[in-house]
């Protein structure tokens, strides 16, 4: 008897489990006006692409991404809107970081790798070891902010060489005191906190400090999560830090901004706006996509994504806290796309610092 | 003399016995306090939980997908991807881990070999659950050629748990008085008889509790399904066995590490979601083995 009752017992816990894996859409008034939009938006861009390419065949399949944490907000966003307008096209999202993406993307498991620092010297050998080759686009601006407690009155300012001697491995056990960093600062320990060393942002933040990529003191309180990082030094009057700007914008009234000098005597702030004019060097830095050349061939939605992207990243990009590039480069990647121009314009050297938007341009003009 | 000494034992048995209860009071406070942190440090987290996620308890958490607004987003995709995960999970662990318990307990030899399969199956139920995930990386997603899709997460997870459901199905096993085994073979049944019909209708309900805490185990992980490569965003449904996936905890994890405080609050709400979906399956097992506990 009990074991009857066991029985019927699963087969209604089965079932109820299928019901509510069941998919519930129900049309929504406003989302018959968002397909009417749609559809006049897709006749429209057929027609623009009829004119400008021959036609694509149907726009469905799956692009698979992955990568960089720091880039992966901004392709959410586009794949978001994207896929209100193309229903039948499934874009994924992983966060593996940018080292990690670029393993999967080299070995053609992905169609788009997000990076927050150009391939490095071995991942492309890595590519061209299974074969795979890479359209680079860029997407975005992004400052690193360095930041300390709101209670601490006497930094506002620090040069690049300070950040160096504070943070080249030389320094581990030795500069742990303010006032080795500066003898006007007081004599207070000096607590350090960074993202952790697989991230891109720590890559960059060491090349452009410390001059050589992936090389640091290792006695630093490391985080993968930025809002440990945050809470980290919003909680101790004594820290000094650095992450992505777009964490900083989110928790302005717990931390203090660090203007940076980077050895000209002028000292200068992050912001949209001194990140784009390219003024607050080092620390500025574009993030990137990275495409599987092969794959464009095989896979007509990836066009169709790429070229979104690049129309709609102007405005997506301030949406989740990133800077936009200028509609100029833009389309100069969008052409570098049409082209099909594999390879890096970094030559594969990894983090490159200093680029501004103007040498941005310059090198996809090239 | 005697009055003498049987009164000296006496202060000093009196002075001992107040000194062991005052310690033994000591210890008593410590106890105390040890539970008490534990359940304040508990409840500090639920309170905290619940106060940021409860606004954002409501149905679009549900039907909604990720979106890059926390007001927009909802854990639909990862809903699909940890029910899905947990039924092929234990379509696949549940015959293979309750057969192997009954092998292991009702038919086995007792010699070196199976000692040391049994040793292996001890230890492997306290392996990290993320070395799991890079065999599952290695043997699924890249050596059988699955990919990132839902079956290699489920075969996965079956290797995750599989110890736990063999260890305590045994367990729930060895607990039946041997008069009943007894009993059935004297009567003519044979050992498979005996097992299926006695032995296993009596040790089901300690099974099903064991599968059950199992299963709220693999719900609960995130380290070896962000291993073998589960997704983070994923806005469509779930097509079949072999579609990419993403899982509560991911989703949750993904929120938290974003910016913006509403995802943080959002998050919280995720919790909210997997916290009452393990509390359930745990009132699940509770309830099924008070319910079809046979007395003998």
């Amino acid at each position: 008897m009990s074991r009857v009752r066991f029985v019927l017992f699963l087969v209604v816990a089965f079932s109820l489990v299928l019901a509510a894996c069941a998919p519930a859409a129900t049309p929504t008034p406003e989302r018959v006006v968002e397909t009417v939009t749609v559809v006049e938006t897709q006749i429209v861009e057929k027609v623009v692409e009829t004119i400008i390419t021959p036609t694509p065949g149907p726009v469905e399949g799956t692009i698979l991404v992955d990568g960089s944490s720091t880039v992966a907000p901004i392709t959410v966003a586009v794949a978001e809107e994207f896929q209100k307008q193309y229903p039948e096209v499934r874009v994924p999202v992983g966060i593996s970081g940018t080292g990690g993406g670029f393993k999967k993307f080299c070995a053609g498991e992905t169609d788009i790798s997000n990076a927050s620092r150009p391939i490095k010297e071995s991942e492309v050998e890595l590519c061209k070891k299974n074969g795979v080759e890479y359209i680079e686009l860029p997407v975005a601006f992004d400052g690193l902010a360095v930041m300390v407690n709101p209670a601490n009155e006497f930094v506002s300012c620090l040069t690049v060489e300070e950040l160096k001697k504070i943070w080249e491995p030389a320094a581990e056990g030795k500069i742990t005191r303010w006032n080795q960093v500066r003898p006007d600062f007081p004599n207070q320990p000096l607590n350090l906190y960074g993202p952790g060393v697989d991230s891109g942002t720590y890559d960059y933040f060491t090349q452009a400090i410390v001059g050589k990529e992936g090389e640091s003191r290792g006695d630093f309180l490391p985080s993968e999560d930025d809002n440990v990082l945050v809470q980290g030094i919003a909680g101790d009057v004594n820290a000094l830090g650095f992450f992505g700007l777009a964490y900083y914008e989110e928790n302005k009234d717990k931390l203090k901004l660090v203007a940076i000098d980077a050895g000209d005597g002028n000292c200068v702030l992050p912001s949209a706006e001194t990140v784009l004019n390219g003024t607050y060097q080092p620390l500025s830095r574009p993030l990137f996509i990275y495409v599987n050349r092969q794959r464009v061939d095989q896979k007509d939605e990836i066009s169709a994504f790429i070229s979104f992207y690049l129309q709609k990243a102007g405005e997506l990009v301030s949406d989740v806290g990133y800077i936009p590039l200028s509609p100029e480069i833009y389309q100069l990647a969008q052409q570098r796309y049409d082209k099909r121009i594999t390879g890096s314009v970094f030559e594969g050297v990894g983090s490159t610092v200093g680029v501004s938007l103007a040498d941005l341009l310059a090198k996809e003009g090239q | 003399m005697t009055a003498i000494t049987s009164s000296l034992r006496d202060i000093t048995f009196e002075q001992q016995l107040a000194q062991r209860q005052r310690r033994g009071k000591i210890l008593e406070i410590a106890a105390l306090i040890a539970i008490l942190l534990g359940i304040a440090m508990l409840l500090t987290l639920l309170v905290d939980v619940v106060i940021d996620g409860l606004p954002w308890l409501r149905p679009q958490l549900f039907t909604e997908f990720p979106s890059r607004f926390p007001e927009k987003s909802g854990l639909r995709s990862a809903i699909q991807g940890s029910i899905w995960l947990m039924v092929f999970t234990s379509i696949m662990v549940i015959p293979i881990g309750v057969g192997a318990g009954i092998y292991l307990e009702e038919f086995a030899p007792r010699n070196r070999l199976t000692e040391f399969i049994e040793i292996n199956i001890a230890n492997l139920a306290g392996v990290p659950s993320i070395i799991y995930g890079l065999l599952g990386l290695g043997l699924f997603v890249r050596g059988l050629g699955l990919g990132r899709s839902l079956i290699a997460g489920a075969l996965t997870m079956t290797l995750l748990v599989l110890p736990i459901i063999i260890v305590t199905t045994r367990e729930a096993i060895r607990a039946v008085p041997r008069s009943i085994r007894l009993a059935a073979l004297a009567l003519g049944a044979s050992q498979w008889e005996t097992a299926r019909d006695h032995v296993l209708v009596y040790s089901m309900p300690a099974i099903l509790t064991g599968v059950i805490l199992a299963m709220s185990r693999a719900i609960g992980e995130t380290a070896p399904l962000i291993t073998i490569g589960a997704l983070t965003y994923i806005a469509f449904d779930l097509r079949g066995p072999l579609d990419i996936f993403t899982v509560l905890p991911i989703q949750i994890f993904n929120w938290v590490s974003l910016p913006q405080k509403g995802f943080h609050d959002l998050a919280a709400a995720g919790i909210i979601v997997l916290l009452v979906l393990l509390l359930s399956m745990n009132a699940l097992a509770i309830w099924l083995r008070n319910r079809l506990f046979i007395r003998w």
